[in-house]
């Protein structure tokens, strides 16, 4: 498709990312954690692609291409606004997370996210990660990516991948389950008549 | 080999993924099979993994795509895309 676009059929262009317009969205956000302006961020990556297409090596995935698009374009907007911000943690670091100690866990359905608290718990926690790791635990649970996907996206090694994903999974379920617990025992709040 | 539970906590993203060799899994599988704690630290990081990765918790911006392809159609009008080798 790549080279009919080249070739003069630009308007495939639209089909051509169609795939690609929530994974983009949400690496943007997961950066600038603000809807706005990771919505024009995913815009601009997307308007870098289509300019750029005739440099697009077929050997690399697109989909890593435009990853690496938007997660530039992202840490420029974050380097303007944020000048000090640094996204270096050591990976070979011996501090492990300690996880949440319960003595039982009573699943939580599905069925809970129709619920709007419980879903801003989600979205919080996941947001609240450092950089490094949310990067990572975006790219592999959210958007399936695999390891060697991501490593390359984020031009880190396959190991950092592991042990930031390890990592970020353990921070998130010392966060969100004593969180999760609380908030789905907690009955919900109805409005008496008497 | 014998596990504590510190040991196992640094393996449960293996356990998870099905990456385990097949020794270091089964010494995984009998410390779960008698320590709660163990076990209901696993249990809850697989729930909130499935949580987490449900479409629904980020949702797009109303209009985001439209938005989107109304720009891109811009830009493919005014012009194909360079063959030229700015940097992206």
């Amino acid at each position: 498709m790549i080279a009919a676009i080249l070739s003069g059929e630009r308007e495939l262009f639209h089909e051509l990312i169609r795939p690609y317009e929530r994974t983009v969205y949400l690496m943007a956000l997961s950066l600038l954690k603000n809807e706005a302006e990771a919505e024009d961020a995913a815009q601009e990556a997307f308007l870098k692609a289509y300019r750029n297409l005739a440099r697009f090596r077929s050997e690399a995935r697109f989909s890593t291409w435009l990853i690496t698009i938007v997660l530039n374009e992202a840490r420029g907007r974050l380097r303007r606004t944020q000048p000090a911000l640094t996204d270096s943690i050591d990976d070979d670091r011996e501090d492990n997370v300690t996880p949440m100690q319960l003595t039982d866990w009573r699943e939580i359905p599905s069925q809970s996210l129709e619920r709007s608290e419980i879903r801003t718990l989600l979205r919080r926690a996941m947001l609240a990660l450092p950089l490094p790791y949310r990067e990572v635990f975006i790219l592999r649970e959210l958007e399936e990516r695999n390891v060697q996907e991501t490593a390359e996206a984020l031009g880190i090694t396959q190991a950092s991948v592991k042990m930031r994903l390890h990592r970020a999974r353990l921070m998130l379920q010392k966060q969100l389950a004593p969180q999760l617990k609380s908030a789905v025992s907690a009955p919900r709040r109805r409005f008496l008549w008497f | 080999m014998v596990l504590n539970c510190r040991h196992v906590w640094d393996q449960i993203s293996g356990y998870l993924d099905n990456t385990l060799d097949a020794a270091t899994r089964a010494d995984v599988e009998n410390h779960l099979a008698h320590c709660e704690i163990c076990s209901a630290v696993l249990d809850s990081t697989r729930n909130i993994l499935i949580l987490t990765a449900d479409d629904r918790v980020f949702e797009l911006p109303l209009g985001y795509r439209e938005r989107l392809h109304a720009r891109l159609t811009e830009a493919i009008l005014k012009g194909p895309p360079p063959k030229g080798t700015s940097s992206p």
